[in-house]
């Protein structure tokens, strides 16, 4: 239970003259869900980009299962399959079916056939409910439905943690809830997940630890039942009531 | 390298046919003040009556229009020009050039500003309709100013075509720059002229191929 | 010519004189061929050179970029002709001299290059970057990513006005009778000035239509199916 998955250390990051990440220290364990809660500019996104890295950090280290992803020379495309990323705008592929979506780096990147390959992203597509669509385009799909394929091209990978960018905040209110429900099935499948959202609810119900980040830094974290209940930090109290609200 | 001075950058011939290439550069641009104006208004005129959605008019414009652009331009030039002779016309050269450019550019043209009209949605048309506007006021006043934006890279790209396209005057002999720099070459047995003429065709467009191509990114990032 | 014809006759004897187009219709068959041959020669060279340099460019090396940007430029702001007749007549000068037909086909083929490069280039940057991360957090190399996803989404905004600027260029193959290459225009205007009759270039005319008209014809139809994706 102990083990971390995820172990970033002193992570900075600017963007020009203007430093996004001040010092980030962070453990995830196994099997846990950590959810990033904070206004916005305040570096979740950036953070949990770093961890794939999408955006390159200046300094700090971060330590995926033990590798440090950071070192020169590594293997990135190796590294990033257990890393899972599920993005806000879903980002799917247009010119492919929902299976060559989720089989595309199955098949580049592990060598897979094509046959063992599109078994296996049937099944991370009937994980996610979509058994009915392995063979629509993206553009045949609802957002909910956009967002579980791409919550299955991730799975497929059999990653060790995924990380979720706001993967709500484009979807139309009653598309929410399916995509929730995948997650919270992932969770007690057992996955390792790291969630940038603004469903308190769902960080409520299913977070087994809430961060707080304000301009750059981790100012606040805890069990979802304090940070929400019984918030401390003033920050964190001003943000929870403009949202609200 | 000495000899690739003299023979591609000679100074002396250079300054002796500056004079002779810059008339010709003068023809390039009465032509091209000639026939851009007219390709245009030629272009709107075919766009605007393809707007009216009446059947054998539109099947007429498609056929026009298709027939210039699968024309190559210079088989229309020598047709009109060694052609009309054998009909007992003897028209000018700069009207046969003329003509020719403006049958093949009011096509193009009118490709170009019919793309626009199709782009603007038909609320527009409603929407002005609704409150008194004239079908043609409507267009002169809504639509037009909007399709004309919408297609602003595309009238300067194909206005730089026709510039382009000018020199081709110079197979019938017509005195524009190439064609000077080809007599000169032809004089002096040296082809720096037709690298001067190169370095002012160059000078002329560069700037609007600058243009074309911010526009052009301008155009996609706005996606 | 009998000056005793009458307008519509002359008209008919001079444009559309069977017994002459007969006699010269080999002669421009001919040239079709050549036509043929060349306009297919420019469309591969041009279209590869161009997606090569696209490609290129995505790899966003500096001074390659310069140099790609500069070769687009100025092969788009020469007018061909100008290109051709430089190749053929200036080259010799530096010691080295292109057929008619290598001369026509390499400006052509540049230029092609060029506008490709551009709209190609074009279509890359079209492609959301959502869709490169999206590729590259599963693990895709750069290539790859180029090669699966970004490419193929590319390609299919660029078919249109790519369609167009071949068509365009490869009309551009009549400008190699001015270097007395002997394609459609070449063979149809000497074959109209030995005959003293305007009859072989209404057949030329006829050959380009003949060519040119179900390209067009394509490029309407291309058009409407790929559409730019706003």
């Amino acid at each position: 239970m102990s083990k971390a998955i995820l172990d970033i250390a002193a992570l900075h990051k600017s963007y020009g003259a203007t430093p996004v990440l001040k010092g980030i220290d962070m453990a995830v364990n196994e099997n846990e869900l950590v959810f990033i809660i904070g206004p916005s500019g305040s570096g979740k996104s950036t953070l949990l980009r770093c961890c794939n890295r999408l955006e390159e950090p200046e300094s700090g280290s971060i330590l995926v299962d033990g590798t440090d992803i950071l070192r020169p020379g590594v293997d990135l495309n190796r590294l990033r399959q257990k890393i899972g990323m599920v993005f806000q705008s879903f980002n799917l592929y247009p010119h492919m079916t929902a299976l060559g979506n989720v089989t595309l780096a199955l098949r580049k990147v592990q060598g897979m056939e094509k046959e063992a390959a599109e078994e296996k992203g049937r099944a991370a597509l009937a994980r996610v409910g979509l058994a009915e669509k392995v063979n629509a385009y993206p553009n045949e799909l609802s957002g909910g439905q956009q967002q579980r394929v791409g919550i299955a091209r991730s799975l497929a990978l059999e990653p060790r943690i995924v990380l979720f960018d706001e993967p709500t905040s484009a979807l139309d209110p009653e598309l929410v809830g399916g995509v929730l429900k995948v997650m919270r099935e992932l969770k007690e499948s057992g996955m390792t997940m790291v969630v940038v959202s603004h469903e308190m609810a769902f960080a409520r119900a299913a977070a087994d630890r809430v961060i707080f980040m304000d301009k750059g830094v981790i100012a606040d974290q805890g069990a979802p039942e304090d940070m929400f209940g019984n918030p401390k930090h003033e920050r964190l109290r001003e943000f929870l009531s403009r949202i609200q609200h | 390298m000495d000899a690739i001075l003299q023979n591609f950058f000679n100074m002396e011939i250079a300054s002796k046919a500056g004079v002779f290439l810059l008339k010709g550069l003068g023809m390039t641009l009465l032509l091209s003040a000639i026939v851009i104006p007219l390709g245009l208004l030629g272009g709107l005129a075919v766009a605007v009556l393809g707007s009216l959605k009446k059947k054998w008019l539109s099947v007429l414009l498609i056929v026009y229009v298709d027939f210039f652009r699968a024309f190559p331009p210079l088989v229309l030039l020598i047709f009109i020009y060694f052609g009309t002779p054998f009909l007992g016309l003897d028209i000018p050269k700069l009207l046969a050039v003329a003509i020719g450019f403006f049958l093949n550019t009011s096509s193009y043209y009118g490709e170009v500003f019919r793309a626009g009209i199709e782009s603007i949605p038909k609320g527009q048309f409603e929407a002005a309709r609704s409150t008194g506007l004239s079908g043609s006021q409507t267009l002169r006043f809504v639509i037009l100013p909007q399709a004309v934006r919408n297609v602003l890279p595309d009238l300067i790209s194909n206005t730089l075509e026709v510039i382009k396209l000018t020199s081709l005057a110079s197979v019938v002999a017509l005195p524009e720059l190439l064609n000077n720099a080809r007599q000169a070459q032809a004089l002096t047995y040296n082809p720096t002229p037709i690298v001067l003429a190169a370095l002012m065709y160059l000078v002329l467009l560069w700037p609007l191929v600058r243009l074309l191509s911010r526009l052009e990114h301008k155009s996609i990032s706005m996606h | 010519m009998n000056p005793a014809m009458s307008g519509w006759d002359r008209f008919v004897f001079s444009f559309f004189n069977l017994d002459i187009a007969r006699q010269y219709l080999p002669a421009i068959a001919k040239g079709f061929v050549t036509t043929v041959y060349l306009a297919l020669a420019v469309i591969v060279a041009g279209v590869l050179l161009g997606l090569t340099l696209a490609l290129l460019r995505s790899f966003r090396v500096k001074v390659a970029n310069f140099f790609i940007i500069m070769f687009a430029d100025i092969m788009r702001a020469l007018p061909p002709l100008v290109l051709i007749i430089l190749l053929f007549f200036a080259l010799p000068y530096a010691g080295a001299s292109l057929s008619a037909f290598a001369a026509t086909w390499v400006a052509l083929s540049l230029v092609l290059a060029a506008f490709a490069e551009e709209i190609f280039w074009a279509g890359i940057v079209a492609v959301p970057r959502g869709q490169w991360e999206a590729a590259r957090s599963t693990g895709l190399s750069r290539a790859q990513t180029l090669a699966f996803v970004v490419l193929p989404q590319a390609v299919r905004m660029t078919i249109p006005p790519l369609t167009n600027r071949v068509i365009s260029i490869t009309k551009g193959t009549a400008l190699g009778s001015v270097v007395a290459l002997s394609e459609i225009l070449n063979q149809a205007s000497s074959s109209a000035s030995q005959a003293g009759n305007a009859t072989p270039m209404t057949v030329g005319a006829l050959a380009y239509l003949l060519l040119f008209i179900p390209v067009v014809i394509f490029g309407r139809w291309v058009e409407t199916r790929f559409v730019w994706k706003k």
